[in-house]
């Protein structure tokens, strides 16, 4: 066999995705969660459960479950540990920064840590919304949390 | 045999690189590529023959509506139709089923009537009947396939013999399994009990001799584009009776007789099923892609694939954790091999295969009822599927470019084959 190079995977599959696909992190849907939301890509068939356990306003505790390719599992692996332990506020505003480098093109804040590895995703129109699914079910998470508040409120 | 040196000459696209490497082609059931004969007659249309069809009274408009209906008899002599007339152009094979169920289906379907499909089946020959289900009440049922991939004839026979049968819509040739359907044996089967038989030929008519007569349809659907014909081309043919019996599908200009506001009539068939301006241009140059088919002959199209089909799946099977789907006989299947690897998703396999220029398709290929039925870890398949211009060099290709995608994301066995033997 010829010997040529290895084609250039790595802008694509960084080994930081690589690792969060192969182990990854917060996997587990918390028998005590405050708030339940999930979603799936009809076109590919990803689909994503996530929980978070509220202390107040801070993601006390995240889990998730779900099947996929190793873009939209590791997202959503490396989605919660960026969330854990922060504000419900800091979390929506994580969530714009990473769909901002996703589809508008905009470079990686410095907030967004480890999330930054997936930037090479981008280029790929047609895997963009594999490593969105964690995010946008994050949102429907978000959207029921205020709900929920609203409707609390509204009570009062 | 097919002399596939000389026919990948004729395809431009053949030439080009992906990613630094040589493009290897395998997503021919998406769409096919197509050769500068094709090309050429799209260019020559537009830049000599450009008019409409069917009115002019000039020398453009009667030389293309010359090459339009040429195009139509070529297509009938190349499924052995008895008559042109049969011939209707649609937009694509999706186009063609969807006419069926509107025109013959909402006009002779009553509540309590049964449709059989398969459980192999493109969403394009179940979400068209699940429609004129809805809509007059009749029910829409499948026929299972066996754990070879298979249809179950079994299950065929009573399901098509409960006596409520009106039509039996199948797929001649699985655009995921590769199964090649005994489309006689259910014309017979439909025939007996009074129903009327779709065939959905969008695999089978590009890559096996197809005759309309001696399968006994009484419909076939298809598409030029996924045999070297341009997109934006498909055929329904009907038995002649059938047309004539049917409600025009649109309205509008050239399917009329005459109109008056009171009342309209309809024109001849195949007329009455073409309303508006057709896709002239791509109808002519998919006659150009007839032309190629017809001269490398259809039998040695058939034999090109088996030979190939063979070759690929003796080795597919040898790499660890590959799973095929499908009948296990070349001689059974088209060219069409969809598979898993290990746990990894198609959408990663196909991306690192795209890196090293192999083209396959990934997903639930539009037959989510039969990805559910095959019980897979992930209801998705990675499918490499061929046509004249491939050869062994394109399975070793994604031999290769598969064992270096298990190297990649850390399959045990692909890194045991690299290590040891």
């Amino acid at each position: 066999m010829v010997s040529r190079p290895e084609p250039e995977l790595d802008d694509i599959y960084r080994e930081i995705i690589l690792d969060h696909y192969r182990r990854p992190r917060n996997r587990g849907l918390l028998p005590d969660a405050t708030v339940t939301a999930e979603g799936v890509n009809p076109i590919c068939g990803d689909q994503l459960k996530l929980t978070l356990k509220l202390d107040g306003d801070r993601i006390a505790a995240v889990g998730f479950k779900g099947s996929g390719c190793a873009i939209s599992q590791s997202s959503a692996s490396l989605m919660t540990e960026a969330i854990r332990q922060r504000t419900l506020t800091d979390a929506e505003r994580l969530k714009r920064a990473f769909e901002a480098m996703m589809v508008e093109g905009a470079a990686p804040v410095a907030e967004l840590g480890d999330l930054e590895a997936l930037q090479g995703v981008s280029k790929l129109p047609a895997r963009v919304k594999c490593a969105l699914l964690a995010w946008k079910v994050l949102g429907e998470a978000l959207k029921e949390r205020q709900g929920t508040a609203a409707a609390v409120t509204t009570e009062e | 045999m097919l002399d596939v040196a000389q026919i990948r000459r004729d395809f431009p696209v053949l030439e080009r690189t992906v990613n630094g490497r040589r493009l290897v082609y395998l997503d021919n059931g998406a769409t096919t590529q197509k050769p500068r004969q094709v090309i050429e007659a799209l260019t020559r249309f537009y830049s000599l023959h450009n008019a409409n069809i069917h009115r002019g009274i000039h020398t453009l408009a009667e030389e293309a509506t010359a090459l339009y209906e040429d195009v139509r008899a070529k297509v009938a002599a190349f499924i052995n139709a008895p008559h042109a007339s049969e011939v209707v152009f649609t937009r694509n094979t999706t186009e063609a089923i969807n006419l069926v169920a509107a025109a013959w289906g909402r006009k002779f379907l009553r509540p309590g009537d049964e449709i059989v499909i398969t459980l192999m089946e493109h969403h394009s020959n179940i979400v068209p009947w699940q429609l004129v289900a809805a809509a007059t009440g009749a029910r829409l049922r499948a026929i299972p396939f066996l754990p070879d991939g298979t249809l179950d004839l079994d299950a065929a026979r009573a399901l098509i013999g409960s006596g409520r049968v009106r039509l039996v819509a199948v797929v001649h040739m699985s655009n995921v399994l590769g199964t090649i359907n005994p489309v006689a044996e259910l014309a017979e089967m439909a025939h007996a009990a009074g129903a009327v038989l779709l065939v959905d030929g969008a695999q089978s008519v590009p890559h096996l001799p197809v005759d309309v007569q001696a399968l006994g349809a009484d419909f076939l659907a298809f598409s030029a584009h996924k045999m070297l014909g341009p997109t934006g081309v498909g055929v329904l043919w009907a038995r002649r009776a059938l047309l004539e019996a049917m409600d025009p599908y649109q309205g509008g200009g050239s399917m009329i007789g005459t109109v008056a506001i009171e009342g309209s009539t309809w024109a001849e068939v195949p007329q009455k099923f073409e309303a508006g301006t057709p896709n002239i241009a791509d109808v002519v140059a998919f006659g150009a892609a007839l032309d190629y088919l017809r001269e490398l002959g259809m039998d040695a199209v058939r034999a090109h694939e088996i030979a190939l089909t063979r070759y690929a799946l003796d080795a597919l099977r040898a790499l660890p954790e590959v799973r095929v789907v499908g009948p296990s006989e070349a001689t059974a299947r088209g060219g069409i091999i969809a598979f898993s690897y290990a746990d990894l998703h198609p959408h990663d396999v196909s991306q690192v295969l795209d890196r090293y220029g192999v083209a396959v398709r990934a997903g639930h290929h539009c037959t989510q009822p039969l990805h559910r039925a095959l019980n897979l870890e992930v209801a998705a398949t990675t499918r490499a599927s061929f046509y004249i211009y491939n050869d062994r060099d394109d399975v070793d290709a994604l031999v290769e470019a598969l064992q270096a995608t298990g190297r990649f994301f850390g399959i045990p066995a692909a890194a045991r084959a690299q290590a040891g033997t």
